[in-house]
């Protein structure tokens, strides 16, 4: 991805460039949205958790922003270049103290490049740190990619303010909980601090700037959680057992959604493309007439314990684990399936 | 208080304001900086040099990073950014690539910019990413409690080595020059018109300029090191230092009580990070190269 | 007469004695009185002394004062 950039955006009135460390590529593209510009980077395994800090800032001060993360095994050095789903939790939990972000999961080249639309459409409507979270299965795969045309793609405009600068308030929201843009050299003469602050963006220390605050930070991607999660579903009207899962995995489970439908078993699809925020609604409902849940992950368990929460003791929740290094067999789904039914 | 002991015995002139209050927040004093403590003297400076260079503010942003010294970006009144520990740099690096015509100071302590965050220094001086890099050196991490700094001079008590400390320092104005920054000067507090020439020559110069300001912190590094107070801290500025303009940087290491070596050591001439970046791709590409654009405006 | 003048807020002076002690001409001394936090802030001993050349300005760290040149 950072190769095809470096060569790409010369020629296309961008600037790629590579900086020292993670920690550095993480907020140089947090001061580059600031003066005005898109921005995002690319990283895997370690460098994810060196970014961790710099999330809760994007987080903090609403600078809309994309990592893209391909996951790989872990914990540590853990296991280059072969796939895993476990940073899931660490996407959305990373950086201390509460807060909230997108994370969307691709599951083919096709939506690699459609999501990363979608990643900087949402991060400019909410002005949250999308994360784009790859496995190396999708991120290494070779398919057809079907390049629209530039005009025919939906660019989500940054929302600068209108207001001229005495009147104008940085960090007051609108009717949406989200707070217009500004950018550096307009006059605005406007402050950004990681410290808790109050609508003008001045650090202010109390208990009410601070609820007030990071309850917004939350409450503003509520429409992401409910309405409008991003999901793609097969047969969830008949089904007695729903499989859980997202990108690569969700490739595979497909097949096992087959070989169980061939049985005659009702198996339904359901694969988060948003993973967070998670859509617990739609979860929460399907709870209430299905059997079962099976929730295959690359990972020992992370997004299975959010369809487990959603699911309240309405439906079983049977996770199929694997630490890493290759994908699931089809077969460790299906037999999950298959027990499920029973 | 007694109004009659303060009594001004003349008339001020109407409209007489003090200059720097156009350049700060005003409705965010008092600030947080202790009795003595040198960072405001450094703001005044920083103050006196826009208004000299006539730079227009609108285009001027701030970055400061964590610390004590991290708080000037909350005060001035400029696009101002208070950023995470030690990353101020690499935020200003992104600032300054979207919007080249910004003018981007960076201004941050000691601990910031030379512990957490030396390696982003180091690499934006290499790059000689246009930016004005300003260091206020207290010789020790002050907000946090006095803990020991890479800067901290050896034998010095800190909160964090109660028997003093052991390790060299660093001598920030030869690390600027070896990773190949275009200006370094170094000030104390005590040298206000020098700093703010300096200040003033850096908001002229293209490329990635470092300052240091040697400045008092009476509260957490004098105080266990029985050097007094913010008065004593200035004083001895005064007697120990040595204006050496030119002097090889690798001289110049600061020690607890030993001379302190000031000026001007380095001015050269060297491409910016945009300049040879463009020369590149120009060099590589030809016709297909495409300048990065202008951020974009509001309307597109 | 004076050339110039300084013009103190005392209370924002944290009376540190930048500006008593830097003064070229010793216009300042530090006071009796406190101001509101309890520090002494400076007051005025020779203001015929004063060249109105704002060093205190430029030192005050708490922004508490500065000096400036009459009109002529």
């Amino acid at each position: 991805m950072v190769e095809r950039f470096a060569s790409r955006i010369p020629t296309v009135g961008g600037i790629f460039i590579q900086m020292e460390d993670e920690l550095a590529a993480s907020i140089t593209i947090q001061g580059a949205v600031w003066g005005g510009a898109k921005a995002f980077t690319v990283t895997s395994g370690p460098g994810f958790s060196l970014m961790m800090e710099h999330i809760g800032y994007a987080a903090m001060t609403e600078t809309p922003c994309v990592f893209v993360n391909v996951q790989r095994g872990g914990p540590s050095t853990g296991l280059p270049t072969l796939p895993a789903q476990a940073d899931m939790m660490q996407a959305r939990w990373g950086s201390h103290g509460d807060y909230g972000i997108i994370a969307l999961c691709p599951n083919s080249p096709q939506e690699c490049f459609d999501l990363t639309i979608t990643a900087f459409n949402l991060s400019e409507e909410f002005r949250v740190p999308v994360m784009m979270m790859l496995d190396e299965c999708v991120g290494h795969m070779t398919e057809k990619v079907v390049i629209p045309e530039a005009e025919k793609i939906a660019v989500t405009p940054r929302r600068y303010t209108t207001q001229p600068p005495e009147e104008f308030r940085a960090f007051e929201p609108k009717g949406d909980m989200v707070p217009d843009m500004v950018k550096a050299g307009d006059g605005y003469r406007f402050h950004v601090t990681g410290l808790t602050h109050d609508e003008r963006g001045y650090p202010s220390m109390n208990v009410e700037t601070q609820d007030r605050l990071v309850r917004r930070l939350l409450d503003k991607l509520k429409p992401l959680a409910n309405g409008r999660a991003l999901c793609e579903t097969e047969g969830l009207d008949d089904a007695d057992v729903v499989v859980v899962s997202y990108g690569i995995t969700s490739r595979v489970a497909q097949r096992a959604l087959q070989m169980a439908r061939q049985r005659g078993i009702r198996a339904g699809k359901f694969r988060l493309i948003s993973a967070w925020p998670f859509p617990a609604e739609r979860i929460r409902e399907l709870a209430g007439r299905v059997k079962a849940f099976v929730v295959p992950e690359i990972n020992l368990g992370q997004m299975v314990y959010e369809v487990e929460r959603a699911a309240a003791g309405k439906a079983k929740v049977i996770p199929v684990s694997h630490a890493g290094g290759t994908v699931h067999k089809p077969e460790a789904i299906l037999k999950a399936i298959v027990e499920a039914a029973q | 208080m007694n109004e009659a002991t303060l009594e001004i015995p003349y008339e001020i002139p109407e409209g007489a304001r003090n200059p720097v209050e156009p350049f700060l927040r005003m409705d965010r004093m008092p600030h947080i900086w202790c009795a003595g403590c040198g960072i405001g003297t450094t703001v005044n400076c920083f103050t006196r040099a826009l208004l000299d260079s006539k730079a227009n503010l609108d285009k001027v942003a701030i970055v400061s990073g964590i610390g004590c010294t991290g708080r000037v970006a909350g005060y001035a009144r400029l696009d101002s950014f208070h950023t995470t520990h030690g990353r101020a740099i690499p935020f200003a690096t992104g600032l300054k690539l979207a919007n080249p015509e910004l003018q981007v100071v960076v201004y941050s302590g000691d601990g910031d910019l030379f512990a957490i965050g030396g390696n982003h220094f180091i690499h934006a001086a290499r790059r000689n990413m246009d930016l004005k890099v300003i260091c206020v050196n207290n010789m020790i991490y002050a907000m946090t409690g006095g803990q020991t700094a890479p800067t901290t001079p050896a034998t010095a008590i800190t909160a964090t080595s109660p028997y003093g400390v052991s390790e060299p320092t660093f001598n920030l104005v030869a690390l600027a020059e070896a990773a190949g920054a275009s200006y370094v000067a170094r000030w104390t507090t005590y040298h206000v018109k020098q700093l703010a020439r300096s200040m003033e020559e850096v908001l002229k110069k293209k490329g990635f300029c470092f300052i240091e300001v040697i400045s008092p912190c009476p509260t957490l590094y004098q105080r266990r090191n029985k050097m007094g107070d913010g008065l004593d801290a200035m004083k001895d500025y005064k007697a120990k230092s040595k204006v050496r303009n030119g002097a090889p940087t690798g001289e110049c290491t600061l020690s607890k009580t030993g001379e302190i070596v000031v000026g001007k050591f380095v001015d050269r001439e060297r491409p910016d990070y945009l300049e040879l970046l463009k020369a590149q791709m120009i060099e590589s590409l030809g016709d297909r190269y495409v300048e990065p654009e202008e951020a974009c405006c509001s309307e597109c | 007469m004076a050339k110039g003048f300084v013009a103190i807020t005392a209370e924002r002076c944290k009376g540190c004695g930048f500006c008593v002690e830097f003064c070229p001409t010793r216009v300042l001394a530090l006071s009796s009185a406190f101001n509101s936090k309890g520090y002494h802030p400076p007051h005025i001993v020779s203001a015929e002394k004063c060249s109105g050349c704002d060093l205190c300005g430029m030192y005050c760290p708490d922004f508490a004062i500065f000096g400036g040149r009459y009109a002529r």
